[in-house]
C-alpha cells in the first residue's frame, strides 16, 4: 500500500493543466530531466574544480606575494631561512612523467593491441583481468617493490649495461646509488601501463566489424587491418589513456617519494637523485610551522595544478595538429 | 547462569553512570604507539576516560593544539616562543609542556669489511653531513677509531627526506657538536637544508638505503634500529666519551638541570655516561581550557603517564624518565586546578 503511494502521478493528472503541459510532458519523456541530472553532475566537477584553484589561489597569497614569478624560477627550498623556489620540484615532475610515458607508451599500446586484436579472447580475457588487477595495487606497495627489488635490479644489472653503452651521454652519466629520477620513472611506468591498457583495449574493441571487413575485403593481411584500419580509427581513445596515465604520472607521490632520492636539484643525468612537486608536499606538509613555508608549499600544488593543465593542453593541441595535418594529405 | 550476565550489566551501568569524557590528542609520530599504549591501558583502571591519538607529526600537533581542535599534542622538539605567543593569542591561555618519555638517534653505516660499530666525534658526523669530511678515511674519523681499517672511499650521505622530529634531534647535536654546521646551516629543525646526501622516506628508507649502498651513513631512531635488531655507531659526549645508545644512557641524558617550562635539549648533555643525541618527547596543553572536566582528566591522565606510564614506555624501548624529572612535574602539576 505504501508502494501506491510513492508512484509518479499518473498521466492523466497533466491533462487536467494543458497550461503546463508542455514543460511537463517534456519532463516525463525525459530529455529535460537527463539534461538537468547530468548538467548537474557536469557542474559539480567544474565547481569543485573552482573551488580548488580559488582555495589553493588564497592560501598561497603570502607565498605569491613574497617571491612572485621568481618562485617559478628560484632553485632555493630553506625552510629555516623562509626561502623557496619551486624549479627542482617542476623539473623532477615534468622529467619523471615523460620518461614514464616513453616507457609506458610503446609497452601498453602494444599490449591492448595484442589484447583487443591477436590473442585469443579466452587469453585475451585472463591477462586483461590481471593487468586491472595491477591498476589497484597501492601506490606504497609500488614504491616498497620499487625500493628492494626494482632498485637493486637496475644498480646490478641494468643501469651498468645502460652506461656501458650510452655512457658518453650526460643523460647517463655519474654515480648511480639506486634512488634516481630513472627509477622513479621506471616505477611510475609500472604503475601506469595498466591505465592504458585496459582503456586502449576496450577502445579497439569499440571499432565496428565493418572497419575490419573493409579492409581483409580488399585482401589486407591481419596486421594491415590492425595497424592501418583499427588503431587509427581508435588513435583518439586511446590518446586519451596516454593523458589519463600522464595525470596519474604527474600526481603520483608515495611510490616516487620512496624511490627518487628527495633531494632539490637539477642534474642533466637521469641517474641522479631528484624531488618532485607531490612528493615534496607529502614530505613536508604535516611538520610545516610558518606560515610562509605552509603558503610556498601550496602554492606549490597550485604549479602542479598549472603544468598538468599546461601538459594535457599542449598534448591535445598535438593532437588537433596530427589530424589536421592528416586531413591535408 | 545469571551472574554473569548480571554482572556484565552492573559494569555496563556503572560505565554509563559515570560521564565519559574523551580526549583527543595529536602530532609526534615518535611517541604515537607510546600514547596508543597508554590510551588502552589507562582505559582499563579509568573506564570513564577515552584517549585518542592521531599521529600526524609534531609540526601537525602544534599547529593543531594551537587552533584548539585537540586537547593536547605530542611534539618531539620543543614550541618556540613565536609558536607559543600565537598559542596564547589563539587559546586565550598559555601552553605548557611536560616530558612524557626519551628518545634518541643512532648513526647507521655500511662499510664493506669493516664489522666494528664505529665511534664518532660530533665534529666527524658535522662534517659527514656538511660535505667536508668525504673519505671514509679521514683523520677525524680514523683518529676516533684506532684498530679500523677505514677505506679510502668516498662516504655516501643519507638523511631523512621529510620533515621529521628524528632530523630535528639530529641536527640540534649537530648544531651543538658544530660551530661550522651551526654557521653554515642554522639553528635545529625538522627539515634543514641539507648540503650533502640522499633523502630516504621514513626511517625504513634510510634503512633500506644504507643496507643497499656500500659507504653509506645515514641516521635512525633508536627504537628502530632496536627493533630491527640494526647495529650502530657510538657517537662523542662532552666528557669525551664514546657512548652506544641505549636505555640506560638515554635517561642519563635527562639529568641535567631543568627548567621550569620544561622546554629543554637534552642534545649533548654533560655526564660521563650520557648519550648525546637524546631527546624528550613532550606532551603539550593548554594551562586553563574552558573545559574543565576534561582538563581534570588530562591531568589525571599526564600524572599516571609520567609514573605508571613509564613502564609501557620501557616495554616499547622508549628511555624512561630520570627521577628528578618525575619530580619536578608533579610538582608542576600540582598547581594546576581544576575546579
Amino acid at each position: 500500500m505504501a508502494s501506491t503511494a510513492t508512484t509518479p502521478p499518473a498521466p492523466s493528472s497533466a491533462q487536467d493543466a494543458p497550461e503546463k503541459l508542455s514543460l511537463l510532458e517534456k519532463f516525463k519523456k525525459g530529455d529535460e530531466a537527463a539534461f538537468l541530472i547530468t548538467f548537474a553532475s557536469a557542474l559539480t566537477i567544474i565547481l569543485i574544480t573552482c573551488l580548488l584553484v580559488q582555495r589553493l589561489w588564497a592560501d598561497s597569497a603570502l607565498s605569491r606575494h613574497a617571491f612572485g614569478w621568481h618562485f617559478l624560477a628560484s632553485s632555493d627550498w630553506d625552510p629555516v631561512n623562509d626561502q623557496y623556489g619551486a624549479l627542482p620540484f617542476i623539473y623532477g615532475t615534468v622529467l619523471t612523467a615523460f620518461l614514464a610515458l616513453i616507457i609506458a607508451v610503446p609497452v601498453g599500446m602494444g599490449a591492448a593491441i595484442f589484447l583487443a586484436e591477436l590473442a585469443p579472447r579466452k587469453l585475451s580475457n585472463v591477462l586483461t583481468f590481471m593487468i586491472e588487477l595491477l591498476a589497484a595495487v597501492p601506490s606504497v606497495i609500488y614504491g616498497l617493490l620499487g625500493i628492494f627489488v626494482l632498485l637493486p635490479i637496475l644498480r646490478d644489472r641494468i643501469v651498468p649495461v645502460l652506461q656501458g653503452v650510452f655512457g658518453f651521454l650526460p643523460i647517463f652519466k655519474g654515480a648511480f646509488y639506486g634512488v634516481s629520477y630513472f627509477s622513479a620513472a621506471c616505477v611510475l611506468a609500472i604503475m601506469i601501463v595498466p591505465f592504458i591498457v585496459s582503456i586502449s583495449r576496450e577502445v579497439l574493441l569499440a571499432v565496428p566489424q565493418s572497419q575490419r571487413e573493409a579492409m581483409m575485403a580488399l585482401g589486407a593481411t591481419k596486421w594491415d587491418v590492425t595497424w592501418k584500419s583499427v588503431v587509427p580509427y581508435a588513435q583518439r581513445g586511446m590518446a586519451g589513456s596516454i593523458f589519463l596515465a600522464l595525470a596519474r604520472a604527474l600526481g603520483e607521490t608515495m611510490a616516487v617519494t620512496m624511490v627518487i632520492g628527495n633531494v632539490p636539484s637539477i642534474t642533466a643525468s637521469l641517474l641522479s637523485p631528484g624531488y618532485t612537486i607531490a612528493a615534496v608536499i607529502a614530505n613536508e606538509f604535516t611538520e610545516a610551522t610558518g606560515d610562509l613555508y605552509v603558503n610556498a608549499l601550496i602554492e606549490l600544488a597550485l604549479v602542479l595544478f598549472a603544468v598538468t593543465m599546461i601538459i594535457n593542453a599542449l598534448a591535445r593541441l598535438l593532437m588537433l595538429g596530427m589530424k589536421s595535418q592528416e586531413t591535408a594529405h | 547462569m545469571m551472574r554473569p550476565l548480571l554482572l556484565m550489566m552492573a559494569s555496563a551501568i556503572t560505565i554509563s553512570a559515570s560521564a565519559q569524557v574523551n580526549i583527543t590528542g595529536a602530532g609526534s609520530t615518535f611517541a604515537a604507539p607510546l600514547y596508543q599504549a597508554w590510551g588502552s591501558d589507562y582505559a582499563k583502571i579509568h573506564p570513564g576516560t577515552q584517549i585518542n591519538y592521531q599521529s600526524i607529526g609534531s609540526g601537525g600537533g602544534i599547529r593543531q593544539l594551537t587552533s584548539g581542535t585537540v586537547d593536547f599534542g605530542g611534539t618531539d622538539g620543543p614550541m618556540t616562543n613565536g609558536q607559543l605567543y600565537l598559542a596564547q593569542k589563539n587559546l586565550g591561555t598559555d601552553v605548557l609542556h611536560f616530558p612524557v618519555a626519551l628518545g634518541a638517534v643512532v648513526p647507521i653505516h655500511n662499510i664493506p669489511g669493516v664489522n666494528a660499530n664505529l665511534n664518532f666525534t660530533g665534529r666527524a658526523l658535522a662534517g659527514i653531513f656538511l660535505g667536508t669530511i668525504t673519505r671514509w678515511n679521514d683523520p677525524e674519523l680514523t683518529a676516533a677509531n684506532p684498530g679500523v681499517n677505514l677505506p679510502a672511499h668516498d662516504i655516501l650521505v643519507c638523511h631523512r627526506a621529510e620533515s621529521s622530529g628524528t632530523t630535528y634531534v639530529w641536527a640540534d647535536f649537530l648544531a651543538k657538536a658544530s660551530p661550522e654546521w651551526r654557521a653554515k646551516v642554522g639553528p635545529p629543525s625538522v627539515r634543514p637544508r641539507w648540503p650533502v646526501g640522499i633523502g630516504g622516506k621514513g626511517n625504513e628508507g634510510v634503512a633500506g638505503f644504507i643496507t643497499q649502498n656500500p659507504y653509506s651513513i645515514g641516521y635512525v631512531e633508536l627504537i628502530y634500529a632496536v627493533q630491527n635488531k640494526m647495529n650502530y655507531g657510538q657517537v662523542q659526549n662532552p666528557s669525551g666519551k664514546f657512548i652506544k645508545a641505549d636505555l640506560n644512557s638515554v635517561t642519563q641524558a635527562a639529568t641535567i638541570a631543568m627548567p621550569d617550562d620544561f622546554r629543554v635539549s637534552i642534545t649533548n648533555a654533560p655526564g660521563p655516561g650520557a648519550y648525546p643525541v637524546s631527546s624528550f618527547t613532550w606532551i603539550i596543553i593548554p594551562r586553563n581550557p574552558k573545559d574543565k572536566t576534561k582538563a581534570a582528566a588530562i591531568k589525571a591522565f599526564l600524572t599516571w603517564g609520567i609514573t605508571q606510564g613509564q613502564r609501557d614506555a620501557q616495554n616499547l624501548s622508549y628511555a624512561p624518565l630520570a627521577k628528578s624529572v618525575v619530580d619536578k612535574e608533579l610538582a608542576a602539576l600540582t598547581y594546576l586546578h581544576y575546579e
